[in-house]
């Protein structure tokens, strides 16, 4: 019996069809809607990195309300993964095989894009610059589909070492890392510039995350008789590196990851005036630094904060960072000229040239190649003058390896 | 437990107050059970079908958990170590030496089985509340456990571990996709489990392990041995949750100390008191529930999931007090008094 539920039922399968038909073709992409999927922890231990998938939100709404890209609206699909590796798992399989996403965006966290690094690349789904510093995820020999986007922690060991060879052509380092994927990242880093002569040059120590005090790591370090000093270290231990160095009456030349320039959690616990002139570096424009206030790059920035996230909290350095790396991937959609295969995408992806983005510091310039998977390779320092970090010099490159 | 005076005796025990079903009931029962468990593996996309594996594993963890919490009385919060000892066994086994994910359940069983029985020897002398916090401590520990540097060359450090799902064997007929083969294998080894934990609770050890949770005292005196059975007790609940975690590790194709943070065994006992305290079926419940019900609150707010989540939580403590699995058997009291 024909009724007017199957006759509605019959005209939705109608509609749906070619829709289907042509979701086959391109994923996440319809002649009106471009897909984009994204996992973040909403939840859970780093909820508070929650604000750079807010910011994207709101982005994209922005990239709507001025008419979308190709004739297109994006459809910005966010989940909470909860910092969990299983849940990002999940997460993704629901973005790639039920919500059909264009390509996935920006997922957080180290642990959680391993775990579905594979995955990824084994189905070609492009997987767009990470919100981790590490440096595997510039391999595009291995995994041709993942990219990240922000320093690694291998080329900011590599900015350092070029400044002290030039500050220091014989300088004797002693080198203070966490013993795990973070802090190796760096002894790789140091590896590449100082080559035959690391044996020659390098006091290296390592901790593990679970020692109490980084002490006697310290004091054996001095022992060694080393005039320079790089700690790799996470917050809690960087303070009290910089607080044993002071007391020991060492004086090296110390360069500090950006992991741990937070001045609530390190400079002040440590004793302000305990790490004067050390050194560490940005590529960001910090947002509460007074030399930006007039930045034009900065007042796009705010204007778009006040206008779609006027209660977010204009100090954290995430908003910034997540309108860093949108605008990117705006360009890249750009470059695509409506053409969003997921092939066309990667290739688009590989041939960013010297691309501008207003909340990186000026001379900091994206750049990619079907050779280079690391868009920000260039960073500049910063010296810890008491109160603030205080950028000086030129933007340093890391190197070519 | 306090609870216990409300928890319902399995239904094998009073199978003899009730008329016993007919053997045809009982034969179309284990086929509608069949059906139910094969139909999903072809009627759902792959997606649903790895969620609903999930789900399954999960069930079979609370299980495990509910061997010794539910049945015997001891309440532990650590049993997402278990878990994450079973993942690993597996993991290292895989990865490292390439065994066949078979070959390393039962290594996995016995190494999970033989932690447990060593934690069941404190759990003798810390009863209720203290026993709660051991476990948890051991819950704590483990993901710090396996980033320590001594056995980074095995379990891959904060990196982790890689592997890959079984294959579908060649003799099967038809075309198994990876997702549904891995569906079948974590129902297979589900059933399994369920069916000897269930064998073990309906017997003359079952009533043991519930007389030493009701009234330990009087369970002495009637002459059990209630050091032995409470260490077994953990032994076996052990067990089960690791053979559980094998099966996540494989699943998921991926173990790091970040996947078996304190949530897990939050989760689990969630998990056990949602689906039924003391109850075999009940834990399938709990395992469906601890993953659809964060994804609902999660559609319903993007904002602050965690408050949904806890809203359903609480309404459902509400609306059914004894889980799903007394639920059940309200209804199926229901239906006998009808007929």
């Amino acid at each position: 019996m024909l009724n007017r539920r199957t006759l509605l039922g019959a005209a939705a399968g109608a509609l749906a069809a070619p829709s289907l038909v042509r979701a086959q073709d391109l994923p996440g992409v319809t002649a009106s809607e471009l897909r984009i999927g994204n996992t973040m922890p909403y939840s859970g231990p780093a909820s508070a990195y929650g604000s750079i998938g807010r910011s994207h939100q709101h982005f994209f709404r922005m990239i709507n309300d001025q008419g979308g890209i190709a004739g297109r609206k994006i459809n910005f699909i966010t989940y909470d993964d909860g910092y969990s590796p299983p849940k990002t798992v999940e997460q993704t399989r629901r973005l790639v095989e039920q919500d059909r996403v264009a390509f996935l965006f920006n997922p957080l966290g180290t642990a959680s894009n391993s775990a579905i690094l594979r995955y990824v690349n084994q189905r070609k789904v492009p997987h767009l610059f990470l919100s981790t510093g590490a440096d595997k995820w510039g391999n595009y020999q291995d995994t041709p589909w993942t990219i990240g986007w922000q320093p690694s922690y291998r080329t900011e060991a590599q900015i350092y070492m070029k400044h002290m060879l030039e500050q220091k052509p014989n300088a004797k380092l002693a080198l203070l890392y966490q013993n795990d994927d973070f802090g190796k990242d760096y002894l790789t880093g140091v590896k590449d510039i100082l080559g035959s002569r690391f044996d020659s040059m390098v006091k290296v120590v390592s901790y593990e995350a679970t020692d109490p005090t980084i002490d006697s790591q310290v004091v054996s370090l001095q022992a060694s008789g080393a005039d320079t000093l790089l700690t790799a270290a996470t917050p809690k231990f960087a303070a009290q590196a910089i607080r044993r160095v002071a007391d020991l009456g060492w004086k090296p030349l110390h360069y500090l990851t950006n992991v741990s320039i937070s001045v609530g959690t390190v400079m002040e616990p440590a004793g302000a005036e305990r790490g004067i002139g050390i050194i560490t570096s940005a590529y960001l424009k910090d947002p509460t630094d007074p030399g930006w206030a007039n930045d034009a790059g900065m007042n796009q920035w705010r204007a778009f904060m006040q206008k779609y996230i006027p209660d977010g909290d204009m100090k954290d350095g995430s908003f910034p960072f997540a309108f860093g790396v949108a605008t990117t991937l705006m360009q890249v959609l750009k470059q695509c000229e409506g053409n969003f295969a997921r092939e066309n995408i990667m290739r688009q992806v590989a041939s960013i040239k010297d691309l501008e983005v207003p909340t990186l510091i000026p001379g900091i310039r994206v750049n990619t190649a079907p050779d280079n998977f690391h868009p920000i390779r260039h960073m500049q320092l910063q010296k810890w003058t008491g109160t603030t970090w205080e950028r000086f010099g030129s933007v340093i490159e890391g190197a070519k390896v | 437990m306090s609870a216990s005076e409300n928890i319902p005796l399995p239904a094998g025990l009073t199978a003899a107050a009730r008329p016993s079903l007919a053997g045809w009931q009982r034969g179309l029962l284990v086929v509608a059970g069949a059906v139910v468990a094969i139909a999903p593996a072809f009627l759902l996309e792959s997606f649903q079908l790895f969620q609903l594996t999930t789900a399954v594993i999960m069930g079979l963890a609370v299980l495990g958990l509910n061997m010794v919490t539910g049945y015997n009385g001891q309440i532990s919060l650590g049993h997402g170590a278990f878990y994450a000892l079973g993942a690993y066994s597996t993991a290292i086994l895989m990865s490292h030496l390439d065994w066949s994910f078979w070959a390393t359940l039962p290594v996995s069983a016995a190494v999970c089985g033989l932690v447990g029985y060593g934690i069941g020897f404190p759990a003798l002398r810390l009863g209720g509340l203290y026993l709660a916090l051991t476990t948890f401590s051991l819950a704590v520990a483990v993901p710090q456990i396996l980033k320590y540097k001594a056995f980074e060359d095995w379990t891959g450090g904060v990196q982790g571990l890689f592997l890959v799902k079984p294959d579908a064997p060649a003799w099967l007929p038809g075309e198994l996709t990876s997702d549904q083969w891995m569906y079948f294998v974590a129902v297979i080894v589900a059933a399994a489990c369920f069916l000897l934990c269930w064998n073990l609770i309906r017997g003359r050890i079952g009533r043991a392990l519930m007389a030493t949770r009701d009234h330990p005292v009087a369970a002495e005196a009637m002459g059990m041995d209630i050091a032995t059975l409470k260490t077994r007790a953990f032994a076996v609940s052990a067990m089960v949750t690791g053979i559980a975690g094998s099966l996540s590790a494989v699943a998921i194709e991926f173990v790091a100390p970040d996947s078996f943070s304190l949530m897990v065994s939050i989760t689990l006992f969630v998990g056990m008191v949602v689906g039924g305290v003391a109850s075999i079926l009940g834990s399938l419940f709990g395992g469906l529930f601890v993953i659809f019900v964060p994804n609902i609150a999660e559609a319903i707010s993007k904002a602050a999931p965690g408050v949904i989540y806890g809203i359903i939580l609480i309404a459902f403590l509400f609306i059914l007090p004894d889980g799903f699995a007394g639920l059940l058997r309200r209804i199926a009291g229901r239906l006998r008094r009808r007929g």
